[in-house]
Parts: C-alpha cells; sequence; structure tokens
C-alpha cells in the first residue's frame, strides 16, 4: 500500500513571530523556516508502516514556493521515498485549496492512506485533513494517538475531550496526527546527503485544475493586546492576601 | 436567514461550550437554530430548548448519529444547510473534527476559532499560537465557523422554551465504526469551562509528586487541573490536561501555573485567562513576562506554604 504524506513549509516552533508594523501580515523576511511539527509526525508514523512490512511505498508531497522543495527533501532524508512539489508563488493558500490539490493529486497516485498532521502552527486552522476526507468521500480520524493498520481497515484511537476513543474505519481513509502518536526521528547526515537522489517531481495548481483563489480576505493583522505588568510577591501569604484583594479568591 | 448551531453534548448533557457558541452565533444577528443530533438525546433537546434567544431545536435521533462520527454528522448537516447563511459549532475536538469536512462538502472556507464577531461575514482569529491576531472576512455563500469557547460567555437559560422539531437521519455511510472510549473519570471541575485552573509542568518531577503537590492546592480552590505539554510527555498528566496550543485553550478567572516555564505554546492556551499567578524558582521563566503575580520560590515549598495560607 502506498502511503500519501502531505507536508507544510511552517516557520519554525521555536520562533517568536513579530508582526508587521502596518498591520498587513506576519515579518516572515530571515525568520528561519522548517517542516511543520505535526507533519513530521505523520511522515515518522507512514516510515514506521514501511518498516513494519504494511507499507510499500511513503510519498511526501507540499504545495508551496520553491523552497518547499527543502521540506520534502526532509521528508526524504526521514526515509520518504519519493516527493511531490505542488509549485504555486501564491502567498496565501487556504486548506480548501491544498484539500483540492491532494485529492486531483491522488487521482493518479491512488494511495490506500493518507496522514496529515492535525494542525499547521501558523495558521491554526486544523482543516485540510478534514476537508480532504470529505472531498474524497474517505473516512477520516483526526487526532490520532495510535495507529494500527489492517488489510481493509485501519484502527485509530484518537484524542478527546475527555480522554481517547477508538475507531475502525474501511480503507482507503485519511487519519490526522497528533503530538503523542510518536517521537520523530532526526534525518542522518548520509540520509540528508542520499535524499537529493531520490526523485522529487514538480507539478502545478494549473496542471492540476485547481483554483487556488483565497475564499477569506484577510483586512489586518494585529498583535494581541500585552498583558500589563505584574508584581513579584514575596511570600505564600502575600500571594493570597493580593488574590483577595483583587476578588478572584 | 438564520444561523445553525451545532450542539456539542457527551449523549448525557448539554455542554456549555453550546452555551458559549450560542453568545457568538447570535453576535451573527439573524435567528440562531441548534441542531442536536446523537442517540437518545431529546432531553438534551429540552435542555438547548431553554436556553435564552433559541428559535428552534432540530433533533436528529437515530443510533448512527451516537459518538459523534464525522461522517453521518457532516452528511446530517449537509441535508439542512440550505435553510441557513451560517453554520456554527464549538471549537472543541468535535467541532473541529464536523465542521471542516461539513464546509469542504459545501464547497466554503471554514474560519477556525474564532475569537470575535465583528459583523456576519467579518471575524478575529488568532493565529501563530496567539502571538497574532488575524481579522477575515468570508465571501463564501454560507459561512463556517468554529467558535473558540474561552472568548465567550455562555448564554443564559431564558424565560421562553423555543421548540423542537425532529429532523430526518441521515443515512450512515457504513466506512466508519466507534469501537471503543477510555474517558478519564474526574470529580473536578472540568478543565474547559473552569473558574480556577492550577496546571503543573515538568518541575514537578513525577506523577506522584505532581498529583501530591498539586492535588491539594485543587482541591482547596474547587480548581480544574491542567498540565503542560512537557509534564503530559513526561508522563505525569493524562494528555486530555494539557493546556496550550495543541491541547486545550482556557481562560478562566485564575489561572496558576506551577514550575511551568511559559513555552508559546503553553501561553497560547492561558494567557487570556483574567489573573494569572506563575509559581517557579527560575525568576527569568517567561511565565513571569504575562503573570499578574509571580512568586520566585521553589514550588515544593510555595505550594504547601499556599495551600497553609488559603486555610489561614
Amino acid at each position: 500500500m502506498k502511503i500519501l504524506v502531505p507536508v507544510k513549509r511552517v516557520v519554525d516552533r521555536n520562533v517568536k513571530v513579530r508582526v508587521k508594523a502596518d498591520g498587513s501580515g506576519i515579518d516572515l523576511a530571515n525568520v528561519k523556516m522548517a517542516m511543520n511539527p505535526f507533519c513530521e509526525i505523520a511522515v515518522e508514523a507512514a516510515l514506521r508502516l514501511k518498516e513494519a512490512g504494511q507499507a510499500s511505498e511513503v510519498v511526501v508531497v507540499s504545495v508551496g514556493n520553491e523552497k518547499s522543495a527543502e521540506t520534502l527533501r526532509t521528508g526524504l532524508a526521514m526515509g520518504a521515498d519519493r516527493g511531490i512539489l505542488i509549485k504555486t508563488d501564491a502567498e496565501r493558500i487556504e486548506p480548501l485549496a491544498v484539500a483540492k490539490l491532494i485529492k486531483a493529486l491522488i487521482a493518479t497516485e491512488a494511495p490506500g492512506l493518507v496522514i496529515l498532521g492535525k494542525q499547521a502552527i501558523d495558521d491554526d486552522s486544523n482543516q485540510t485533513g478534514q476537508m480532504l476526507a470529505a472531498l474524497l468521500g474517505w473516512p477520516q480520524a483526526t487526532f490520532a494517538s495510535k495507529i494500527e493498520l489492517g488489510t481493509e481497515t485501519i484502527e485509530v484511537s484518537r484524542e478527546v475531550d475527555g480522554g481517547t476513543e477508538t475507531l475502525s474505519l474501511a480503507l482507503p481513509a485519511v487519519v490526522t496526527t497528533d503530538l503523542r502518536l510518536n517521537e520523530p526521528r532526526y534525518a542522518s547526515l548520509p540520509n540528508i546527503m542520499k535524499a537529493k537522489k531520490k526523485p522529487l517531481d514538480e507539478t502545478t495548481p494549473d496542471a492540476l485544475g485547481v483554483d487556488i483563489a483565497p475564499r477569506l480576505a484577510v483586512l489586518r493583522t494585529v498583535e494581541p493586546p500585552r498583558r500589563a505588568g505584574g508584581v513579584t510577591v514575596a511570600s505564600a501569604a502575600e500571594l493570597v492576601a493580593r488574590l483577595k484583594e483583587t476578588g478572584v479568591l | 436567514m438564520s444561523t445553525l448551531l451545532i450542539a456539542e453534548h457527551d449523549g448525557q448533557s448539554l455542554n456549555q461550550a453550546t452555551a458559549k457558541a450560542l453568545t457568538a452565533a447570535r453576535a451573527l444577528g439573524a435567528p440562531v437554530d441548534i441542531l442536536v443530533a446523537g442517540s437518545g438525546v431529546r432531553t438534551i433537546a429540552e435542555e438547548a430548548a431553554r436556553l435564552d434567544s433559541v428559535s428552534r431545536v432540530r433533533l436528529a435521533d437515530d443510533p448512527a448519529l451516537a459518538h459523534a462520527l464525522a461522517e453521518p454528522l457532516a452528511e446530517l448537516v449537509l441535508s439542512i444547510a440550505g435553510d441557513y447563511a451560517a453554520i456554527v459549532a464549538p471549537a472543541t475536538a468535535n467541532g473541529k473534527n464536523l465542521l471542516p469536512r461539513v464546509a469542504a462538502l459545501l464547497d466554503v472556507m471554514q474560519v477556525s476559532e474564532v475569537t470575535a464577531v465583528l459583523s456576519p461575514d467579518t471575524f478575529e482569529r488568532p493565529i501563530y499560537a496567539g502571538n497574532a491576531i488575524e481579522t477575515v472576512q468570508s465571501h463564501d455563500k454560507i459561512r463556517v465557523l468554529t467558535v473558540r469557547t474561552a472568548a465567550f460567555p455562555p448564554t443564559e437559560a431564558g424565560s421562553a422554551t423555543a421548540p423542537i422539531e425532529t429532523v430526518g437521519a441521515a443515512p450512515t455511510p457504513p466506512r466508519s465504526h466507534f469501537v471503543s472510549e477510555a474517558l478519564t473519570t474526574s470529580e473536578r471541575p472540568e478543565l474547559a469551562g473552569a473558574r480556577i485552573v492550577v496546571s503543573g509542568g515538568r518541575a514537578l518531577g513525577s506523577a506522584e509528586t505532581f498529583e501530591a503537590v498539586i492535588a491539594p492546592l485543587a482541591d482547596r480552590l474547587k480548581a480544574a487541573i491542567g498540565a503542560s505539554r512537557a509534564a503530559v510527555d513526561a508522563g505525569y498528566a493524562g494528555n486530555d490536561l494539557q493546556v496550550g496550543q495543541t491541547g486545550k485553550v482556557v481562560a478562566p478567572d485564575l489561572y496558576i501555573a506551577v514550575g511551568i516555564s511559559g513555552a508559546i505554546q503553553h501561553l497560547a492556551g492561558m494567557k487570556d485567562s483574567k489573573v494569572i499567578v506563575a509559581i517557579n524558582k527560575d525568576g527569568e521563566a517567561p511565565i513571569f513576562q504575562i503573570a499578574d503575580y509571580g512568586l520566585v520560590e521553589d514550588l515544593f515549598t510555595a505550594v504547601p506554604a499556599l495551600v497553609a495560607a488559603l486555610d489561614a
């Protein structure tokens, strides 16, 4: 079975982003970028299934400008077999457009399973996997913390608000990963070198026949309101006294 | 055109997330219908009907709708979507699972985790783990929104009771099945709705010390217990207690962070709390930059002292 893993290039998780003063967006000039952490977990999950002999091929795919090829190379260095870049210079590509692009790709790639991250840490949407499943008419299991792949079905434990629940989905299916699913591996130097020789194909939204024009207009982007400076208290007793003054206790 | 709000419930009672999302749904300015879907959920529909300013409750009661599986629920919502200009759900695990599926089937974009409704088509939402607030305008024919419940007060019960109308459940596509669930049972208030939250971090050292230090303080304050991702990853607390960008987003009256450094991803889940208290022996920890009251002291002495001071 072939597994398709969409991955996204985002601002590195440890970067404290700066909002542009004119309200036009986030300042991404010279900011360190990396693979979205949930996508790393998705790649790792696919690789483990391949190593267990349950998958024949792991294909990573990304939508973005030519720099997204670096993100695909990261996936290849982790162990994926092949990469596909859906190349566009569009500044904003919404989850609905990404879902349509991946769906178009699936028409020819025909994977048995698609694994995505549950959300990207830049737009925090948490939509693409669900939208893809809807467009394909496939079942979905979001926020996966454990997966067991069978031949006809996949059993997925999901993190829900009160604990976990387990679902069984008929294949083909879409799964989105939660943090607890696994600990992604680091790419070793030899594997990074080898990844440079792995196939990386390119296509475009036009070639796939998908309109990626945004549906939402971003009117402005601002910094969240700042909290007023706090005070340091000397003891637990003083803390309790202060909290009683504010009325929260 | 009306607004459809999808009720959040556990099969037994209505979750308060519904009443909070109702406040956001009412801000759209149109009459609000609530959809209660599930198996054996008429009493939940009756509960929803008592909320203020609800024009009607639509009840879909069918065994196929148990466990809030996304596939049959999305089919059901789609079958009645033509009556609505907006479809709203709280941004709970269920809401986040269901609504993007509905949006894609309607060929519209969803606006996730709305924190403010500026007009019927313009919304604010946090991006980059809450480090920026984006104002977006939807030009889609139907607005599909999930609501960050911590940003809205609950709508209380009103004087009138809305009529309950039954809607036929959509046929189940037999492609996903519920197998089992393992829910955490707790006597404490639910994390997402609690007035006071006491959270522990990696500095607690072990699951035993986490419980021994945090539980007495939480019990004394009738607070819910939360945890940082580091504490959850280390196995000190259950996954469902995680507060942060990847866990729950809370905005209680009082948030007490014990042994939590204050990583970006944690702050995203609690920085809208009314009063934040940080207890940490590292005076340089980032958590002190957003705390209203900071106590620089070893938590193993500070927390018992705090419990004693509360009893004094």
